[in-house]
């Protein structure tokens, strides 16, 4: 017996060391690039009026943290985030649930329909802010496709792109539904093909009809990987920034439409740029909120999935 | 509920698409099944046993033929409206409800006249939990369980609505043999408890001996024989029902008949009256063998297993492919120095079986 420990001892070792070794280039790369900034930035969102050119500051504070909370266009950039996520998440989780579950039911075009819905995935974001511009905007020539739809049905035309908040609001939002709903679908499709078979079978069997078969069977099996969806897709409408870009163009605080992240980029690189201290607050302060609304999900996924 | 099987035939389109015929999973298949037994559908893998109880319980429908419950022909009835309970062969239990949860969730799909409070579900559901004795695990999940107690709770599910019958797929194959052989009693017991016709799918025969009324043995498709266990044991059809039942298996010798005897190789080694000459199978039971000194079947020995009461004589005959396999009592006198091993048969553990149809051929 002793032996054998030992044997197995030396070989957890060796196979210890090996394992690092392996794990090192990433492990270098992830410092450099991930773990050596976050702390860094970090630092910097405490020191007030922080100079990159010259590594020097006034002090250290909550400086940086009071005026990035107290600045219009961030508390404007933090309302529209919410807004997109608020709108965005639950719509685009659904819609792609609802598509799946028709996936599921379908036997002939399955495969079309599934590399149509695919297509946003492998399309370029800025060709397809391109597509919704053609869609949307309204120029000297042309009201736009949706407007000239909308003329039919007696609706006068609505400048989207450079129009009233709701209308651009709107338009964004479609559009990050739009571009985050393929993988959605791709997740729940599979998810969907996974449930035993069986299942159906024996509720067939036991008289349960199609819509308590969903609400009691699907939806429960799938359930894990929704919540992974909406975990998920929580942190990346945060971090929403290149879908505003790509329909209102760079100068997002001129089109009202700023997201948290923008405002960081703009902080750094804008017009108003150079300011690496209130960009760093900025992140942290989006690092906190997706933070906390992760958590949060995370205990709510937790309860839901021990209470079914 | 007695359950009638009326000319039923499943044809499955085949899977290549130019050809138009199909596969023929269950073809033209009649048994009558008497209520308040249980039933065993028998057969190999693949011989269409799986199907032919999907059709009993309207997940597949018949190509041809019709089905009755008692008196309603049940053919076109989806399966909700049948009444039946069915056991999977892996449980198919809801894992995210909890024992009571599953076993309810029949009882809330029923509409109309049939709608429970849910006191009276609370009742039946007990109820159900206290046959197969899982009552005190109402509130464990599917996964915290063994799979002997999964399958219980599977039994009470099916059981909880008191249906007209009872269907189980291959309930035991997913269990270990201790398991089984536990839960095989228990299937047996909560059967004569409740009353209810139940038809069983098993590949096993032991299995089906050991449990059934009666025994439906099959293959590809085609019903071989009906009867009690010890019948079909007994009294095989044909050569195909003789090979499937029994542990060891039956040893089949070719031999032949001539003028009223019996020849295997060229030793007679039985008379056989009333049965015109040809080429015959002879299938001998391991039990059917008499070891004899001046016995008349010559066969070289292998071995000889020891088995306590019963010893087990390995050997080898040029008219046999396999091995032979005689089971005979641990007092006859076997010479294991000897290099061949010499037996009489016993007449009605031996059965003939023709040449070109492999049916028994009875003889006096």
């Amino acid at each position: 017996m002793s032996s054998r420990k030992e044997l197995s001892g030396v070989n957890s070792v060796k196979t210890q060391v090996r394992g690092w070794l392996y794990l090192l280039p990433a492990l270098l790369f992830l410092g450099a690039f991930m773990v050596y900034p976050l702390i860094d930035v970090f630092v910097y969102s405490f020191e007030e009026g922080f100079n990159s050119a010259s590594q020097t500051s006034f002090g250290t504070g909550f400086y940086n943290y009071m005026y990035v909370l107290r600045d219009p266009y961030f508390i404007k950039a933090v309302k529209n985030t919410f807004i997109l996520v608020i709108i965005t998440v639950p719509v685009s989780t659904g819609l792609s649930l609802l598509i799946s579950l028709g996936l599921s039911s379908i036997q002939k075009f399955r495969n079309w329909f599934q590399t149509i819905f695919f297509l946003p995935y492998v399309t370029n974001t800025l060709a397809v802010g391109l597509v919704f511009m053609i869609l949307f905007r309204k120029t000297p020539y042309t009201d736009g496709l949706v407007n000239l739809i909308l003329g039919k049905f007696g609706v006068s035309p609505i400048d989207f792109i450079d129009g009233p908040y709701w209308a651009k609001m709107m338009v964004l939002s479609i559009y990050v539904i739009w571009i985050v709903m393929p993988f959605k679908i791709l997740i729940l499709t599979s998810a969907i093909a996974s449930v035993p078979e069986v299942y159906y079978k024996s509720a067939k069997i036991d008289g349960a009809s199609s819509w308590r078969v969903f609400w009691r069977i699907t939806l429960p099996v799938i359930s894990p990987m929704i919540f992974y969806l909406v975990i998920t897709g929580f942190i990346g409408a945060f971090k929403a920034y290149s879908d505003a870009v790509a329909i209102f163009g760079v100068n997002l605080n001129a089109a009202d439409m700023n997201t948290i992240v923008g405002y960081v980029y703009d902080m750094l690189y804008g017009d108003g740029g150079g300011y690496p201290s209130y960009a760093s607050a900025a992140a942290i302060i989006l690092f906190a909120i997706v933070l906390t609304i992760t958590v949060i999900n995370l205990i709510v996924s937790r309860k839901a999935t021990d209470n079914t | 509920m007695n359950v009638k099987i009326d000319n039923v035939t499943k044809v499955f389109p085949s899977r290549d698409k130019k050809d138009k015929t199909g596969v023929v999973a269950v073809r033209d298949f009649t048994i009558d099944i008497p209520d308040g037994e249980l039933v065993c559908l028998l057969g190999p893998s693949g011989c269409g046993k799986s199907t032919l109880l999907y059709m009993i319980c309207g997940l597949e429908s018949p190509t041809e033929g019709k089905i009755f419950f008692g008196d309603s022909d049940v053919t076109d009835l989806p399966s909700e409206k049948r009444g039946v309970g069915l056991v999977f062969q892996n449980y198919a239990l809801y894992p995210h409800m909890t024992v009571r949860q599953n076993i309810r969730f029949p009882l809330e799909n029923l509409k109309g006249a049939d709608k429970l409070t849910k006191e009276q579900m609370e009742e039946k559901v007990v109820e159900a939990a206290k046959i197969v004795q899982i009552d005190g695990l109402l509130d464990r999940k599917p996964g915290q369980m063994s799979g002997g107690q999964q399958q219980r709770v599977a039994i009470a599910r099916a059981l909880v609505k008191m249906p007209k019958v009872l269907l189980m797929d291959e309930p035991l194959s997913n269990l270990d043999a201790r398991l089984r052989l536990q839960t095989r009693e228990e299937i047996r017991r909560i059967q004569r408890h409740t009353g209810i016709t139940t038809i069983f799918v098993t590949h096993d025969q032991e299995e089906a001996m050991s449990i059934s009324d009666r025994i439906v043995v099959m293959k590809d498709g085609v019903l071989h024989q009906i009867g009690k266990p010890q019948e079909v044991y007994d009294d095989p059809q044909n050569l195909f029902v003789a090979c499937f039942l029994g542990t060891p298996a039956v040893n089949v010798f070719e031999g032949e008949v001539k003028r009223g005897g019996l020849y295997i190789g060229n030793q007679k080694v039985l008379d056989v009256e009333g049965v015109s000459d040809r080429p015959v199978y002879v299938g001998v039971r391991p039990e059917g063998f008499i070891a004899d000194p001046n016995g008349n079947l010559t066969c070289d020995l292998n071995g000889i297993d020891v088995m306590g009461r019963d010893i087990s004589v390995v050997c080898s005959h040029k008219s046999s492919e396999n091995v032979i396999r005689a089971i005979i009592s641990a007092e006859s006198e076997v010479d294991r120095e000897c290099k061949t091993v010499k037996f009489n048969l016993k007449p009605h553990k031996t059965y003939l079986f023709d040449k070109e149809t492999e049916e028994r051929i009875k003889f006096s």
